[in-house]
């Protein structure tokens, strides 16, 4: 009977396809996007079956530059090891001037995006996207911009703005703060003109009539939002915050595909669907060479914004 | 229905069996994590989302709630025994609890602050039950000039109440002052004093710096001093528990504590150590026993305890009303509403009262548990301080090194802690202050951005800083507590200030 028992054990695990017990570095502190990314993709890779165990670990730091740096040298040829990052990544590594780059690793697919939104306050004498930025062709100091942290996606947005404008942008007055929710109060508070952030930040202002939603950063006008994209005001921008996994580096083409089609598969169960309509998120999957392609693009453009906003020289 | 009614409603949720169990679990876990180095409520609460999927949402958001309450409370436990602050809101506590508990007096100590505690979230929940839409109104009126004024009052106080040699507080004022420029600028995304070090580029870790100045360097200190037997630890002197006098010297403290605290948590850029700060330099100020301030003053934890506590519960004014997360733990219970579909803010008090009712009534029993709990607990505890004093202060240096590996694994962070440890012990050895260098480090950062964004938005016009109502009156009364004690020090009565400020550790 024993024997039998250890038999079939032996032999279930044998039938099993080799499952990987995935360690997700998230490099922020606990709370973050990145952070609710990696345990989001550690509670479905384990509800989906897709891997046994799956470890998450907080490495913060420097936009997520440290946490990619040690990932990085730390994990070369691990098939197991997988990092969050995002575009905000991308501006970090330029203005830290950061010794490892996107390109030491692996990236596997974009997972999630938001897009960035344009608000005012209720009480502002600005109507419409129109109206702001003739107030910033006017007198760019006079426009003072809400948005998070310096050289994020969304003082890039505000660069982006002012040079689709013809608006210098070196000139534009940028408040950075620590974060959408800090920079949120100092617009509820009329302490600035305007402010950025990406949508999810104001939805809940925006619905209850404390902020007026001038404009979003989309190629299209999306669905349920009452707002026109910056493209239909004549400014060509489509900016989106996306998050993204990537491997570690010096993958073999076989583990590249695996880990790849683990993450394919995650991205495309019900339970996955589920936790980014909970959380608001907008499903911007994209892998293999359609991925690299736009992660080279969006890499260029932010070199060209970040030293025309001067925060890189 | 009124918001009476609704809080009945909510405290008849939250007495259900099972909310009562969900609780008990966060209240004693949350305790545990506040004691144990290294993990926070924050990362507790991370860890617990993915397991509370499958429960019901008012069920996980009050364990939640438990847990944010409970790791407040444990974090003044080490403060006080170990001097070993684990987050930046109990580090004011170590200053008289630790000395406190070196004479024997660590249960009274620990005692009033938890009843201080205690006392501060009841009022600051009931505060936040009833006003919460108020208080919101007032806190976003706060922009970055009366940030900056409020900075300043903090400064002047602060520096007062720390420095009996001005040269010498001021001296460590200025150091933290400078260690607080390292890192990213905030405002331009360039870094500063990082000397290339990826690790620098975040700046100085408030908790690892204050445990590196606080535990490592007494722990050299009395290394140093091994053979000179004038600071022996006493565990019990007297009775544990609070008597007659201490409940007279403690009460008003509390009650002054939750009256800063509370509005300030709630302010969007406040944050729980200015609250602990200025309750310190009130005490200090209003105290009819000044020469205990510095060798154990039961009014300096007592009043920064309850602030502690009542900011906690200001954070969840604008979470709560704006959807607006200001600490770490609250982003994370943001999180958790998200996950069950819910999305604070403006509306969340209209389209879902019988959860933030719930909520709110479950914060007040939370509150009550935990006294409950820590109470007892705490004559076990002192024992902790009988302990042989080679063995203790090893603990410490294991405690204080674990922490600081736990919250961040890097060598670079160690060496830090370690470095800080020396320059404690330096400072010591030469008598200069240690709280106006984590004070400098904590207020610096702040002040210089909010004068900057201020700067920023009246493009360089420095009347604006003083051109509301708010940031004029605060910026007068921290002009107010520069210079009146100038003109008393002038007109001969210096002696009268050298007595005020009592000796400094």
């Amino acid at each position: 009977m024993k024997h039998l028992v250890l038999a079939s054990l032996f032999a279930g695990a044998m039938a099993l396809p080799a499952m990987a017990d995935y360690t997700i570095i998230a490099p922020a502190n606990p709370g973050g996007g990145w952070d609710q990314t990696a345990r989001t993709m550690q509670s479905v890779l384990q509800e989906e079956g897709i891997s046994k165990s799956v470890q998450v670990q907080n490495v913060p730091g420097a936009g997520g530059t440290i946490g990619l740096a040690q990932f990085a040298s730390q994990n070369k040829g691990n098939p197991d090891a997988l990092i969050v990052g995002g575009y905000v990544m991308v501006g970090a590594i330029l203005t830290n001037k950061a010794p490892v780059t996107l390109k030491d690793v692996t990236p596997i697919a974009r997972l999630t995006g938001e897009y960035e939104a344009v608000v005012v306050p209720a009480a502002s004498d600005i109507k419409d996207i129109k109206g702001l930025i003739d107030a910033l062709k006017a007198n760019p100091g006079a426009v003072s911009w809400a948005g998070g942290s310096a050289g994020g996606t969304d003082h890039i947005a505000v660069g982006m703005i002012a040079k689709a404008a013809d608006v210098d942008p070196t000139k534009i007055n940028y408040i950075a703060y620590s974060g959408g929710g800090e920079a949120l109060a100092a617009i509820l508070g009329n302490q600035v003109t305007a402010g950025v952030s990406s949508l999810g930040e104001f939805e809940a202002q925006v619905k209850a009539g404390t902020l007026r939603l001038l404009a979003v950063s989309a190629p299209e006008r999306i669905e349920g939002v009452d707002a026109p994209t910056l493209k239909e005001a004549g400014l060509n921008i489509n900016l989106q915050n996306w998050r993204m996994v990537a491997a570690a580096p010096g993958l073999s083409d076989e583990q590249k595909a695996k880990i790849t089609g683990d993450i394919e598969k995650m991205a495309k169960s019900e339970a996955w669907k589920k936790q980014l309509a909970d959380k608001g998120w907008m499903d911007t999957f994209l892998a293999g060479p359609a991925f690299d392609e736009q992660l080279a693009k969006d890499e260029a453009d932010t070199a060209v914004i970040l030293k025309d906003i001067g925060l890189v020289k | 229905m009124s918001a009476f009614d609704f809080l009945m409603q909510g405290l008849v949720t939250a007495a259900d069996p099972m909310m009562l169990l969900y609780a008990l679990i966060g209240v004693t876990l949350g305790t545990a994590v506040g004691v144990l180095p290294g993990i926070g409520p924050a990362l507790t609460v991370a860890l617990l989302l993915p397991v509370t999927y499958r429960l019901d949402a008012a069920g996980s958001l009050i364990m939640f709630a438990g847990i944010y309450y409970g790791g407040m409370y444990g974090g003044s436990t080490t403060s006080i025994l170990l001097n070993t602050p684990g987050e930046s809101a109990s580090i004011i506590t170590a200053l008289e609890g630790n000395k406190m508990a070196r004479k024997g007096r660590g249960g009274p100590a620990l005692a009033t602050a938890a009843i201080g505690s205690f006392v501060a979230g009841l009022i600051a929940t009931l505060l936040l039950a009833f006003l919460a839409p108020t208080i919101v109104k007032v806190a976003l009126v706060f922009g970055p000039r009366e940030y900056f004024a409020l900075m300043m009052l903090a400064f002047v106080t602060v520096s007062a109440a720390f420095g009996d040699s001005a040269l010498r507080g001021l001296t460590s004022l200025f150091l933290g002052l400078a260690l607080a420029c390292v890192g990213i600028d905030q405002l331009t995304g360039q870094a500063r004093l990082s000397f290339g070090q990826p690790e620098l580029l975040d700046g100085i870790e408030v908790t690892t710096m204050a445990v590196a100045m606080f535990a490592i360097g007494e722990a050299l200190a009395i290394a140093g001093a091994r053979n000179q037997h004038d600071d022996s630890v006493l565990a019990v002197k007297g009775s544990v528990w609070m008597n007659r006098q201490d409940w007279a010297r403690s009460w008003k403290p509390w009650l002054r504590g939750t009256l800063i605290g509370f509005p300030i948590g709630a302010m969007p850029a406040g944050g729980a150590e200015i609250g602990t700060f200025l309750s310190y330099a009130a005490e200090k100020k209003l105290t009819k026993h000044p020469e205990e301030f510095g060798n154990g003053a039961i009014e300096g934890v007592a009043g920064p305890e309850a602030a502690n506590n009542a900011s906690a519960a200001g954070t969840l004014v604008p979470l709560l009303t704006l959807g607006l997360p200001t600490s770490a733990t609250a982003a994370i219970m943001l999180a958790g509403f998200q996950q069950f579909g819910l999305q604070p803010g403006p509306l969340l008090f209209a389209t879902n009262p019988t959860l933030v009712w719930g909520l709110i009534a479950s914060l007040l029993i939370a509150n009550a548990m935990l006294l409950v709990l820590n109470l007892p607990l705490i004559g076990l505890w002192v024992k902790l301080l009988r302990v042989p004093k080679p063995w203790l202060y090893a603990g410490i240096l294991l405690f204080a090194t674990l922490g600081t590996i736990g919250a961040n694994p890097s060598t670079f962070e160690l060496g830090m802690l370690l470095g800080f440890g020396v320059l404690g012990y330096v400072m010591r050895l030469y008598g200069y202050p240690i709280a106006p260098i984590v004070v400098g480090l904590i207020l610096g950062p702040m002040a210089e951005q909010q004068l900057r964004r201020a700067l920023s938005i009246s493009q360089g016009d420095w009347t604006y800083l003083a051109s509301s109502p708010i940031a004029a009156t605060l910026l007068a009364l921290a002009a107010l507590a520069l210079i009146v004690p100038l003109i008393l020090r002038a007109r001969g009565k210096g002696e009268v200030l050298a007595q005020l400020a009592g000796d400094e550790d």
